[in-house]
């Protein structure tokens, strides 16, 4: 009578026990589902819809666009100045960024020195943009590329510091001291154990300057008094103004290809340490 | 002697990188107490340009701009955080395969670029005809935002001893009693650090807002506010004292957070 009670499987639990959370286990994934609907509809959906728009010339399936945007003498300009920027914009942040990172993992106090290089980029870009703007023009400086580039490492420069301070400071510090002990000097050390150590860093670091600058909305055009147009103010003229639907989602599938391959380098090359890191900042 | 030469040079150095960053914040909280256009002390130390924050004829725009953010941000972060925690244990609980897909096309808001999304929502709203107003921006912003609570449930879950919530069930906790009493309150930090990002996020967003706000709508939060008055009018001292209220709430709030979360951090270091 008492084993009919408690039918004991091989874990020692019992059977009907078991079965119970068996069965909600499997219930626990319907909580999925509602939101793989959602992303299903409001995600890869939109993007789908962007990717058919860029076949698409006057409803026929065609290559137009593509033909359009590689032809067209703006476009290609637009295209020429956001690498211009986005490229001098990156190796400023890694040039100016890549030693402060080393300074402050060098530090104590380095981990709560690092907000304050990080804090502004919480306040909104359009006002610190606008901010910079006016201190230029009070100062009569004439806007331009100068003046751009500037307003692009100001923003972005903590972006650069924050991966470059969380490789640096994680870094085992027992490989520089062993490097020291076996004779290498400062420069022979960096150059040799923390520089190529601290390559995820610079990846993650260049790939969140580099994609944001290039298609950033705004900041281009108010440092340049709409002289230069960059990539990301060119997609939204595209939609917006031009009603061009089709150049504008070649353009935003451009966009795409250049994040998922810069997105595959940084897991490449960061075994997911410090990837993930640099999005979800605090 | 060449070791201190060397950390004065790196002192310096921040000293410098930290007054570059921080010159523009400081110089429009001074001059907001000079009532200028362009930095100028010629009108004297005066309180003018806080006071047309609430005089001006642009106060009631303003005001209606800084309600809407709220507005925004508010619902989305609720609904993206109700929907995130759920669906992460759902996630959870999935097949590998499956989770892999789901997790991928989950980082697709987050690693792509925000104007790709802002026009690819457009494309989709317009194409099917969604009415223009506060449903299309609900919706955008909570797409962009669950992810990233996502992001921050996950790795409680995966974190979180399994045993406990069996445990619960064994001792006859019905399933849903087992989830509300014993799992959420073990995955709150990462709920909790979901929420705050989503609110951030979306009251922080100008991109998506601006290109699905609509044209007839007539709805401006504070970033499209600030981008369709300031840059056609330029920087009249009004915006000096919205801008330095901001920056001093902005960066108050964030510095205790921080520090908060850091010496809390040593304080665990110490005990281990």
């Amino acid at each position: 009578m008492k084993t009919n009670n408690l039918i004991v499987n091989d874990n020692g639990v019992p059977r009907e026990l078991k079965k119970r959370r068996e069965k909600f286990r499997l219930n626990r994934k319907v909580f999925s589902y509602p939101y793989m609907l959602f992303l299903l509809v409001f995600v890869v959906l939109p993007l789908v819809m962007i990717l058919v728009n860029a076949f698409l010339v006057d409803g026929q399936l065609s290559l137009g666009n593509f033909v359009d945007f590689f032809t067209q003498k703006t476009s290609l300009q637009v295209l020429g100045n956001s690498l211009l920027v986005g490229l001098v914009t990156t190796l400023l942040c890694l040039i100016i960024g890549y030693p402060v990172a080393l300074i402050l993992s060098k530090m104590d106090s380095g981990k709560i020195l690092v907000l304050f290089f990080v804090l502004p980029m919480w306040v909104n870009f359009l006002i610190r943009t606008l901010a910079t703007k006016t201190i230029f023009e009070s100062l009569g400086v004439s806007m331009g590329m100068g003046t751009v580039v500037f307003g692009m490492v100001y923003n972005y420069l903590p972006f650069m510091i924050l991966p470059l301070h969380t490789t640096l400071s994680n870094i085992d510090k027992s490989y520089a001291e062993a490097a020291k002990d076996l004779g290498a000097d400062e420069v022979n050390c960096f150059l040799k154990t923390t520089l190529p150590l601290s390559v995820p860093g610079i990846i993650s670091g260049i790939t969140m300057v580099f994609i944001p600058t290039i298609s950033t909305y705004a900041i281009s055009e108010l440092l340049s008094e709409r002289t230069i147009k960059l990539f990301g103010d060119s997609i939204s003229l595209k939609f917006n103004n031009d009603g061009a639907w089709g150049v504008g989602s070649v353009m935003s599938i451009i966009m795409l290809i250049l994040v998922i391959v810069s997105n595959v380098l940084i897991n490449k090359f960061s075994d997911g340490s410090t990837s993930n890191k640099g999005r979800n900042i605090w | 002697m060449k070791k201190n030469f060397a950390k004065t040079v790196s002192w310096i150095y921040l000293a410098v990188v930290l007054f570059v960053l921080y010159a523009p914040i400081f110089c429009i909280i001074l001059f907001s107490f000079f009532n200028t256009s362009l930095f100028s002390f010629s009108n004297g130390f005066s309180l003018e340009a806080y006071a047309s924050i609430f005089t001006s004829d642009k106060a009631p725009e303003l005001w209606r701009a800084i309600g809407n953010t709220f507005l925004i941000a508010t619902v989305s972060a609720v609904v993206s955080t109700i929907l995130g925690t759920f669906s992460s244990i759902g996630i959870f609980s999935l097949g590998r395969k499956t989770r892999r897909l789901v997790e991928n096309v989950n980082q697709l808001p987050v690693i792509n670029s925000e104007i790709v999304m802002a026009v690819s929502f457009m494309v989709f709203f317009s194409t099917l005809g969604f009415p223009e107003g506060y449903l299309q921006l609900f919706i955008a912003h909570i797409a962009f935002c669950t992810p990233y609570v996502v992001l921050n449930v996950m790795p409680q879950l995966v974190q979180m001893d399994s045993n406990i919530y069996e445990a619960a069930l064994d001792l006859g906790a019905s399933p849903m009693k087992a989830l509300t009493q014993v799992m959420l309150p073990m995955l709150r930090p990462g709920i909790v650090s979901g929420f705050v990002l989503s609110l951030t996020l979306s009251m922080d967003d100008f991109i998506i807002t601006q290109i699905n706000k609509g044209t007839t709508t007539g709805i401006e939060t504070l970033s499209t506010f600030i981008y369709s008055d300031a840059r056609v009018k330029g920087m009249e001292p009004f915006w000096y004292a919205v801008f330095s209220i901001i920056f001093v709430v902005v960066l108050t709030l964030l510095l205790i957070m921080n520090l908060k979360k850091v010496s809390k951090k040593e304080a665990k270091n110490e005990k281990v």
